[in-house]
């Protein structure tokens, strides 16, 4: 039984009109932090979105949020959902949802290694799920320099050269095709 | 959850916590025991490890441990030009790359906006029962090498690598094709191309009844896979099983049949279905389904257009800007589910990839509640009939 | 096995006792990474190099090794997927003599099959140190070459010769069945005549493959040389 809390929120959500990318068979709904668990309980037992897809988080750097997605599917009118929620990147916290599907437990423990994102009551989402002893800064975060690091770190053989792919195609490979961009 | 059935000091499995619904054991008792099973893979599996706590022979707590194959594909991606990671796209998943390149351009074209020649769209629907095939016929010898009959897996690989000649064939690479590109495929098919996938289509043809006979009559087989590893409807939904695990549990779920992609909804097939729900029942589903995938080719080719254009000519790619948007595409790969989540910014880089994987949650959350009370020598067998592949889990 | 090497120091009276335990400490593996308790289980003697026999015996024993090599079945990257056509009914790598073992302890080829990420080689390092000797490395793909597609990726190495040697290449991605039996080939001509020193190189230059593994793998908890 959904609380009054619950209910004012789904409220709210339904009353706000849904953004819709276009594609049939997809939608995005943005919903506030706050609401977003009540709303995919709701979504999950009321409106048949039984099956949760995946679950991942965008770094909107310059605005300072994660976008957390969670792709949930309806079997029955063969519609994908996804949820969107903005969170503040400072400190980003987040309700867990892995009491309605096990295995969400798992994406929240990979969000919490890959983007430092808590989810605070997750099952082990404090161990360290993919990279083992790794101590920088969570690596998908925008701010980490995957090339810098590799350069750092490892032994880069020597001989590598790096052409601007657009100035190199237009001189080396495609002179005469260079009018027509 | 209150426990209400008092504890039996004589029973194999160790207390159970109530508050937090895990099992309560002392290693130092000597009555459990702690096991690792790879990441040197038992068949097919990939480079996963297992942390098994038996008691004597049997598994009273498994733990999945994965990572060693993390390449950062997503990072990567980040930086990269939208033409620059189609050749990354296809090494997520080494045994059907065709899903990741034909998912990855068709998110592409859906976000910016292009429409594919009629003939291209057949061609990637070739391509995909193709890797579906090939990446089928691999699994059967691994499931049966898991079971230590490893004559299948003689016949079933070498066949496989006769699909794998084809594609040699058709794109030039064994194992990464990169045939599928955004705005349609690469190249025609050859002259004769037809014929020679006939051919090869009716030697896997014969091969699968031997191995029907060899494996699914085979008393040590039905014997051990039978009742091992049963997933319930139940719990079908609630892990996010997908493909044929679900299938086999009578499932009647198949992306291809429910949102059609490309021309499937041309071609005439039905959804394979099993009742068993163990490995047993899933090693029928994913036969049947090979000899589905070799009818869908034959119907294929068929009914193909063999005129028009394959390639629809793109902007200069090297400044390829994508406008803003979002998608996610998903299509029926031999495992389940996978899907593409494309985010583009209005750059020439996406702004984030994700790649979803159904192995995701059949390898770590679903096998951890299956190896419970398995037998240890039955654990690779169990890994392989739920045809995980570790690669798309950490990406 | 402690006092083993201990033979050959030479101690004189003008040595003070202090200058006798930094020599014995030099000798020793630190084995950092292991808990107190655990020092005790762990043999902490530096690895000896193999001086080959002398004359026609080593090139007997070199014809002999060359004729039996038994891979480590671990498929540390996606180089494994073209392993399984070699060792199946079509390409059968068995008529060359060659044939997959479970285990590292039997085993004295170690195939790197690709990138490896830093978990994995962890494992590579474990499981190449636990080989018998003589031993040989095959690098599979241009990703242990140079980091291959992978070379900018905050996960994978770029070049694994900085960790373990590495005796032949096998450039390609991937490289065909053929290019790998290629490269067994190639490997069997070194070997009989007698150019695979990997093994020695790696205890030879102990000390700086030790510095580069430990420099990636952060956390360290297992011996310095697994036996």
């Amino acid at each position: 039984m959904a609380t009054e809390r619950q209910e004012r929120t789904i409220q709210e959500v339904k009353d706000s009109d849904p953004v819709c990318d276009g594609q049939a068979g997809l939608k995005f709904v943005h919903v506030g932090a706050d609401q977003a668990v009540a709303y995919i309980t709701r979504l999950r037992d009321v409106q048949g979105y039984t099956h949760l897809v995946f679950f991942t988080a965008i770094d909107y750097i310059e605005d300072s949020i994660f976008r957390l997605t969670y792709m949930v599917h309806n079997y029955a009118s063969r519609q994908d959902l996804g949820v969107q929620v903005d969170i503040p990147r400072q400190g980003a916290t987040m309700e867990s949802i892995h009491h309605l599907w096990p295995h969400a437990a798992t994406y929240q423990r990979e969000l919490k290694e890959m983007f430092g994102i808590d989810f605070p009551g997750s099952p082990g989402v404090d161990d360290s799920f993919i990279l083992e002893g790794w101590t920088g800064i969570p690596p998908m975060r925008r701010e980490f320099d995957t090339k810098l690091y590799s350069e750092q770190t490892y032994f880069p053989r020597p001989g590598r050269v790096t052409h601007d792919t657009a100035a190199y195609m237009k001189e080396k490979l495609y002179p005469s095709e260079a009018e027509t961009w | 959850m209150v426990e209400t059935v008092k504890y039996d000091p004589r029973s194999k499995f160790p207390p159970v916590d109530a508050n937090s619904g895990k099992s309560v054991y002392n290693l130092l008792s000597g009555k459990y025991m702690k096991v690792w099973q790879g990441p040197q893979h038992p068949g097919i599996t990939g480079n996963m490890s297992l942390e098994l706590t038996v008691c004597g022979d049997e598994i009273i707590d498994c733990k999945t441990h994965v990572g060693y194959l993390h390449r950062g594909f997503e990072k990567l991606m980040e930086r990269r030009r939208y033409i620059q990671c189609f050749p990354l796209v296809c090494r997520i998943c080494v045994p059907e790359p065709d899903f990741n390149e034909y998912l990855f351009a068709e998110g592409t074209e859906e976000l910016a906006g292009i429409e594919i020649p009629e003939k291209a769209r057949w061609y990637r629907a070739l391509t995909l029962e193709m890797a579906r095939l090939a990446s089928f016929l691999m699994w059967i010898g691994g499931q049966a090498a898991a079971f230590g009959m490893g004559t299948i897996g003689q016949w079933t690989v070498t066949m496989r690598d006769y699909v794998l000649d084809l594609f040699e064939e058709l794109s030039g690479g064994r194992i990464y094709h990169m045939y599928i590109i955004p705005g349609g495929v690469r190249a025609d098919l050859p002259a004769g191309f037809a014929l020679r996938v006939e051919q090869t289509l009716a030697q896997i043809w014969k091969v699968l009844d031997d191995v029907e006979l060899a494996l699914m009559y085979n008393a040590v087989f039905k014997k051990r896979a039978m009742g091992l590893g049963v997933i319930t409807p139940s719990i079908v939904d609630e892990y996010g099983i997908t493909g044929p695990n679900a299938r086999g549990s009578g499932i009647q779920r198949d992306i291809r049949k429910d949102n059609p992609y490309l021309v499937y909804d041309q071609l005439e097939f039905s959804i394979v279905t099993e009742t068993g729900g163990d490995a047993y029942a899933r090693t029928w589903v994913r036969l049947r389904e090979t000899r589905q995938s070799i009818d869908l080719i034959r119907q294929m080719l068929e009914i193909m257009p063999t005129s028009g254009p394959f390639f629809q000519k793109l902007p200069n790619v090297l400044h390829w800007k994508i406008p803003g948007g979002q998608t996610y595409k998903k299509a029926e790969c031999t495992r389940g589910e996978y899907g593409f989540f494309m985010v583009s910014d209005g750059t020439e880089l996406p702004r984030r990839i994700y790649v979803r994987g159904p192995s995701y949650t059949h390898a770590v959350t679903l096998m951890e509640k299956l190896a419970v009370n398995v037998n240890i020598a039955d654990t690779a067998g169990l890994m392989v009939s739920l045809h995980t592949y570790p690669p798309e889990i950490e990406r | 096995m402690k006092e083993s090497n201990m033979d050959g120091l030479q101690t004189t009276a003008t040595e003070t006792e202090q200058q006798l335990e930094d020599m014995a400490k030099e000798m020793r593996l630190a084995n950092d990474g292991l808990l107190e308790q655990d020092k005790g289980y762990f043999c902490d003697v530096r690895p000896h190099r193999v001086e080959p026999y002398k004359g026609i015996m080593e090139s007997f024993a070199n014809w002999a090794r060359s004729q039996s090599l038994w891979i480590l079945g671990f498929g540390t990257g996606c180089g494994a997927i073209e392993l399984r056509p070699l060792m199946t009914s079509r390409f059968d790598m068995y008529r060359y003599g060659i044939q997959a073992r479970p285990t590292p302890r039997q085993s004295c080829v170690f195939i790197i099959g690709g990138y490896a990420s830093v978990k994995t080689l962890k494992r590579i390092v474990r499981s190449y140190e636990q080989m018998q000797g003589p031993k040989f490395v095959l690098g599979l793909g241009s990703c242990t070459v140079n980091g291959g597609m992978y070379w900018d990726s905050y996960n994978t190495i770029n070049r694994i010769d900085q960790y373990i040697p590495v005796d032949v290449y096998i450039a390609g991605c991937m490289p065909r069945p053929e290019a790998l039996l290629g490269g067994f080939i190639k490997l069997k001509q070194m070997i009989r005549e007698g150019k695979c020193e990997g093994m020695n190189k790696y205890i030879d230059d102990f000390d700086w493959y030790k510095a580069n593994q430990k420099q990636i793998i952060h956390d360290w908890n297992m011996p310095d040389y697994n036996w």
